[in-house]
């Protein structure tokens, strides 16, 4: 029985990281960027739930719905005045801009007076609150977050699927001049998709802040989700889940019963084996180049 | 204007091109060995960290800048040479004998990560050294015995046969003399054969593979000395601190060393210790920057971060070529005055090449 609640708080944080690794190879697959600044996105999104609800003081879905919005915009943004004048120059130099944008990031919200610098916790009508099924201690806050990854999935997933702007989205991350010879406007779709990215680590950031709490290093996290993204294959949607799961599940496990230490470098061992045994992931594609 | 006129390959192997560069760095070594004479303590103290980071930023250069593979752990190998000089000078090791071993270390651990390099590029070999870094630095928190863990280790003076440098000017020559004789070191390497196989790796693998190169042997040799060097630089570092904990050694550090090669102008020799003076006197110009600006701002705590990103986002969208190349650009548009055009230095060759393969 304990071992099972452990696995399902393990699952709870792998969501957030899966969530995280969805915006990351989401940007990869049409940027060709790695965001390093990704977990600072999910910060931004935390402190833009906590500045709505606690100094605002908007009701919760109207301030969670403004969050997303408004990091979805910040991202959109973004990619227009700093990632766009740099595509197609080296893979450094864009990885060294997103860590860049982290560093300003995490250092604006530093400076903000009394408010960067202490950590915070963000009042949730769910906070605090247990359910027991049969033997098992359920934390609402992790229930909460396993039930929004799964319906955000859904919903991507019909995204991808189903819509138009899906479609083209795919179309352009699999070869971009073809999809612009079909008429598919990829620089605006590429900013669409940072936008979409920010938006869905906005919601990992509210779904974590109940858990942990806000903070400006909170997104330190998102270094645990290029693990997370490496195990399900960069370049995967589903696997991006998966990795995060797999990622979340070894390290709540290492946490138990491994001694102590372990449990930090857990994704860091994951992801080395990964790439030793299977450097494309679990979902991802063998590519050979073709001289 | 120069026109040097090549009539032999020697001529242009040479290592000294012209009386100019003789007279420049000629003038550069003595003021250097002048320093302690004419720097204050505190200065001195400067040049010597630039020094210690300037060896460190060789390494991450050759790798970088001049393989073309990039490291996010670079502050392991770091961590490795220092305490590994930590612990054999307790041992009571000579210092040349410490410095060795401790880059013989380093460049070992070099190996063992660049043995799963070689199945990955880009973007994977770089999380995968960001997993390694991540791994050492717990390593160093919990290894107790030899580290000392998170309650840190001290180091003790730099010594050899009888001779302590515990003061700062002896130390400053010990930092002046591996610093010079590694950047002669990586300059002879990189008009050697093995040199313009890492060069040839970064401007494209599949060519340099079908010219015979061969990639796992080279890539490895890349990452083992690029490590030693990193580790050499970490005996540097531990003697100058005296004091060692794990957090010196963690993601932070690693990103301050890329920032620094950045800054620099990567894929330069001389971009390693112009990065270096970057890294050390902008901790100085933000406290006196600090001291101008109104409190609001000036005593945030923020403050380092949000510049240390603002130069990098600049330098990457407005000057790639770093400070080498920005001076670069100076002295042609001097040179050639009133001739100089915009794009005269447009990138050619990128340093990474995609790693979409479609």
């Amino acid at each position: 029985m304990q071992a099972l609640q452990i696995v399902i708080s393990g699952v709870a944080q792998g969501c957030i990281y899966g969530l995280i690794a969805l915006g990351l190879v989401m940007i990869y697959k049409t940027t060709e960027t790695v965001s390093f600044a990704h977990g600072e996105l999910m910060m931004l999104g935390a402190f833009a739930g906590f500045a709505l609800m606690v100094l605002l003081g908007w009701p919760f879905w109207l301030a969670v719905v403004a969050t997303v919005v408004v990091l979805a915009l910040f991202g959109i943004a973004l990619e227009r005045v700093a990632i766009r004048p740099i595509l197609g120059q080296p893979a450094f130099s864009l990885v060294m801009l997103t860590i860049g944008i982290g560093y300003v990031a995490r250092g604006l919200v530093t400076m903000v007076p009394a408010i960067g610098t202490e950590t915070h916790t963000l009042p949730v009508p769910y906070k605090d609150q247990t359910w027991s099924a049969g033997g098992l201690v359920l934390n609402v806050e992790q229930m909460v977050v396993i039930a929004a990854t799964a319906v955000l999935s859904a919903l991507l997933y019909a995204m991808f699927r189903y819509s138009k702007v899906g479609i083209a989205m795919q179309a352009s991350s699999q070869n971009q001049l073809a999809a612009y010879y079909m008429g598919i406007p990829v620089q605006r779709l590429n900013g669409l998709v940072w936008g979409l990215a920010a938006a869905v680590a906005a919601i990992a950031g509210v779904l974590l802040a109940p858990i942990t709490f806000v903070y400006a290093n909170m997104g330190f996290i998102g270094l645990k989700a290029m693990p997370a993204a490496v195990v399900g294959g960069f370049g995967s949607l589903p696997g991006a889940i998966v990795g995060g799961i797999v990622i979340g599940v070894v390290e709540a496990l290492s946490g138990f019963y491994l001694p102590e230490g372990f449990k930090d470098i857990a994704p860091y061992v994951v992801v080395l084996l990964m790439l030793v045994v299977r450097p494309n992931g679990l979902f991802g594609e063998r590519l050979r180049k073709k001289v | 204007m120069r026109f040097l006129f090549k009539t032999s390959y020697l001529q242009d192997i040479r290592l000294v091109k012209h009386g100019g560069q003789a007279f420049w760095y000629g003038a550069l070594v003595l003021a250097l060995l002048a320093a302690p004479w004419l720097a204050s303590e505190y200065w001195l103290a400067q040049l010597t960290f630039v020094l210690i980071y300037g060896v460190v930023g060789l390494g991450l250069m050759l790798l970088s800048g001049f393989t073309g593979l990039f490291s996010l752990g670079h502050a392991a190998f770091l961590g490795v040479g220092a305490y590994t000089e930590a612990v054999l000078a307790g041992a009571g090791w000579p210092f040349p004998a410490s410095f060795a071993a401790a880059a013989l270390v380093a460049a070992a651990t070099g190996v063992v990560v660049g043995l799963p390099a070689l199945r990955v590029r880009g973007i994977y070999l770089a999380i995968a050294t960001l997993a390694f870094g991540f791994i050492v630095v717990e390593v160093f928190a919990r290894w107790e015995s030899v580290t000392g863990g998170n309650a840190g280790k001290q180091v003790q003076a730099l010594r050899a046969f009888g001779w302590r440098a515990d003061a700062d000017v002896p130390f400053y020559f010990v930092c002046l003399a591996v610093a010079m004789l590694a950047t002669l070191a990586i300059l002879n390497l990189l008009r050697s054969p093995t040199g313009r196989a890492f060069v040839a790796i970064r401007d494209s693998e599949v060519s340099a593979q079908s010219l015979g190169i061969h990639l796992a042997r080279t890539k490895t040799l890349s990452f083992a000395i690029s490590a030693a060097l990193a580790g050499l630089g970490g005996a540097l570092y531990a003697h100058k601190l005296k004091f060692l904990s794990p957090d010196q050694f963690d993601i932070l550090q690693s990103i301050d060393l890329l920032l620094m090669i950045v800054v620099g102008g990567i894929g330069s020799v001389h971009g390693a210790f112009l990065g270096a003076i970057f890294l050390i006197t902008m901790p100085q110009a933000i406290a006196i920057a600090k001291d101008v600006l109104p409190p609001a701002i000036g005593q945030a705590p923020g403050l380092q971060g949000t510049v240390y990103g603002l130069v990098l986002i600049g330098f990457v969208l407005f000057e790639p070529l770093g400070l080498y190349g920005r001076w670069l650009k100076l002295r042609t548009y001097l040179q050639i005055f009133p001739f100089y055009r915009r794009g005269m230095f447009r990138r050619q060759k990128s340093f990474l090449k995609s790693d979409r393969l479609r």
